[in-house]
């Protein structure tokens, strides 16, 4: 830190800041060698399938094709056989849309905010979250796009030249959601990828030795011949930085235009300066809900409590824990200005809210989201892994009801009271949705069986080990 | 890289050899060397690291990488992309009046703008990566060395060219044995 020093007089400050000395987290138990790193996370993939695996793949894959069923009888049909009439004429599609979107940010915001922070505890668990953030914006995109109905014209919602000679309007908010959202499947694809690169090359480095000339050289393919050079680092270590630093506002921007497509409309409990906050807030909060929901049974199977430990678990769950106050503390802001804001719309809309038709959708919501997270004050209760990863379920069943209860309850009390109506979805939709789940299980479950589940260059880089200036050396 | 005359100061060194190849066991062993190195004056060279050393660009005394500005680049593309994208499709080659709103303004068009500024960043930020590298790499002669495969699990070598200047045979492998190099090999190109 440069010192300034004149003759003027300056106003008392401290000359240098010292900062506090605080033990620095141990991120690898058991002080495990680089190889032993290698061997645990490549023997995974390495190793002959698990019979649990075969179980649980053909389970989601019977899940997964109720989603197939209820796109096929969709596509043949027409999209009125979903529950949607007036008034609400929006409701499970875009809240599926927006429950899956918003799972996916967590994904993202370990891999690139918690980056940028330079938490190093992010490292053993963002290869799977960045995977859980590509799956969920999989699953995100299904709604909209066979909600447009005749999804074989789903590509007029991109800018390409068409027969009609019309543009898509840009001043919806709609298209702007086409936008932040393609941006975001590519990007995180994109820096799920970079961050792959370097293990794919050890895997296939591990093949080859093994013998096995198919796997390295498919390994090998799309590890485009990295061979760990110093002078690579540099420069990849400077691309990822950087698409960190572009993933941190790209996360934030894409849960506000989602918020967008409510806020900017006129209905009473969606036009509100409140929701971009609120919306991200909320994504975060479920997305470490799943994260956790996900990675707590794989660190038991695959026995990688050395990986994720007791130290993770704790940081997510406080996550967890400011994130669902947060979305407490903005119900409870919602409420206030419609009561403050003088509108007897407004006003109407969260008394319907919270003692109307959808009553119980609220109370559910509002139980699991701000009563549950509650729980992680508690040390014991962190340190409990069966009750942290219920209680992660409890999140992600809250917030799947907060979009339901923000979309439907608005709509289906609107301005008049002649045209109000009462939502229950057809057994289309609740087919469609339940098999997401498949089809996010299934990729995740090929997620696990051929890809690294951590990235291992980035966890060989915070061992002890790793600090070349001595003080932490090992051998 | 160019091969600005692939003279090599030692006439009897084989045509065929690539350079010489040091292993070391611990990342601080490997910094150290690489210090040495840097120091000897060599420039065709390198280290092969599992996972990015901190510190290592400094001891081996490489500048700061040029992918930002590439990314910059980039993010300016896309940004002016959208923006004109939107006044071109919306305001000069298809004029439609919706909602009696403005044909363009940059405050509708910012959000798209915005995404795509970083659709492009990322593009070319990842391109510019690669590019620079040289990937994707088909054949390196690196890759060859029997050991390598440790060298994306828990070794480190440093990989000195034949093609540098410094470059001689015996006296570099006399300089990487004296920095603690193990297991100096001749790789062949």
């Amino acid at each position: 830190m440069a010192h300034v020093e004149s003759s003027v007089p300056v106003p008392a400050i401290l000359q240098e800041v010292k900062p506090a000395v605080l033990p620095r987290a141990i991120l690898v138990e058991n002080n495990r060698s680089f190889a032993w790193i290698t061997d645990k996370i490549c023997g995974i993939i390495e190793g002959k399938t698990p019979a649990w695996w075969w179980i649980c793949f053909i389970i989601a894959c019977c899940v997964a094709s109720f989603t197939v069923a209820g796109i096929t009888y969709l596509i043949a049909t027409g999209v009125g056989v979903w529950g949607h009439a007036n008034p609400v004429n929006w409701a499970w599609d875009i809240v599926n849309f927006v429950f899956w979107i918003g799972i996916g940010h967590a994904g993202t915001l370990i891999s690139a905010i918690l980056c940028l922070l330079r938490q190093k505890w992010r490292t053993s668990i963002n290869r799977a979250a960045e995977a859980m953030t590509i799956f969920a914006v999989v699953c995100a995109a299904i709604f909209p796009v066979f909600h447009v109905g005749r999804v074989w014209y789903a590509w007029y919602l991109f800018p390409i030249p068409n027969s009609n000679w019309i543009w898509q309007n840009f001043r919806s908010p709609l298209e702007w959601d086409v936008f932040a959202v393609s941006t975001y499947g590519t990007v995180s694809v994109l820096f799920w990828y970079v961050g792959l690169l370097p293990d794919l090359a050890t895997l296939r480095d591990r093949f080859e030795a093994a013998g096995n000339k198919l796997r390295s050289f498919l390994y090998g393919l799309f590890a485009m011949g990295w061979r760990g050079s110093n002078r690579h680092w540099s420069n990849y270590e400077m691309a990822y930085l950087i698409l960190a630093g572009i993933s941190t506002p790209l996360v934030l921007s894409v849960h506000t235009i989602v918020s967008f497509d409510f806020a900017v409309s006129l209905i009473p409990g969606w036009h509100t300066t409140i929701f971009p906050p609120y919306f991200v807030a909320g994504a975060i909060f479920s997305g470490f809900g799943m994260v956790m929901t996900l990675m707590l049974p794989l660190r038991a199977v695959y026995k990688l409590e050395d990986l994720i430990t007791q130290y993770h678990i704790d940081c997510m769950c406080k996550i967890t824990l400011a994130t669902g106050t947060m979305v407490g503390y903005a119900y409870a802001m919602e409420f206030f200005i419609a009561w403050y804001g003088a509108n007897p719309y407004e006003g109407f809309t969260f008394i319907n809210r919270a003692f109307g038709p959808y009553a119980w959708a609220y109370w559910i919501m509002i139980t699991c989201n701000v009563i549950t997270p509650q729980f992680f004050w508690s040390k014991r209760i962190r340190a409990n892994t069966a009750l942290v990863w219920i209680l992660s379920i409890f999140v992600n069943v809250g917030m799947w009801f907060e979009r339901f209860v923000i979309i439907v309850t608005s709509l289906a009390r609107d301005f008049l009271p002649s045209s109000w109506g009462y939502y229950s979805p057809s057994i289309v939709e609740i087919f469609t949705f339940f098999g997401t789940f498949g089809v996010f299980s299934v990729l995740f479950l090929l997620f696990i069986r051929f890809l690294p589940i951590m990235p291992m260059a980035e966890l060989k880089a915070v061992t002890p080990q790793a600090d070349v200036h001595g003080g932490h050396d090992q051998r | 890289m160019s091969t600005a005359g692939t003279t090599s100061a030692d006439p009897t060194m084989a045509a065929q050899n690539y350079g010489l190849i040091a292993a070391f066991d611990t990342a601080p062993a490997l910094y150290h060397a690489a210090e040495q190195v840097r120091d000897a004056g060599f420039r065709r060279w390198d280290c092969i690291t599992p996972f990015p050393v901190h510190g290592l660009d400094k001891a081996m005394g490489l500048k700061r990488s040029i992918v930002p500005r590439i990314s910059l680049a980039g993010g300016i593309t896309g940004f002016c992309t959208g923006m004109s994208m939107i006044w071109w499709t919306g305001a000069y080659d298809y004029k439609l009046m919706v909602g009696g709103k403005p044909l363009f303004s940059p405050m509708f068009a910012f959000p798209v703008s915005y995404e795509l500024t970083i659709l492009f960043t990322a593009f070319a930020t990842i391109g510019g990566m690669l590019v620079l590298n040289g990937l994707p790499m088909h054949y390196h002669p690196v890759l060859k060395h029997d050991q390598i495969r440790r060298g994306m699990d828990d070794r480190f070598f440093i990989v000195i060219e034949a093609r540098d200047d410094r470059f001689d045979a015996a006296k570099t492998r006399a300089l990487l044995e004296a920095a603690g190099g193990l297991d100096i090999k001749e790789l062949e190109a």
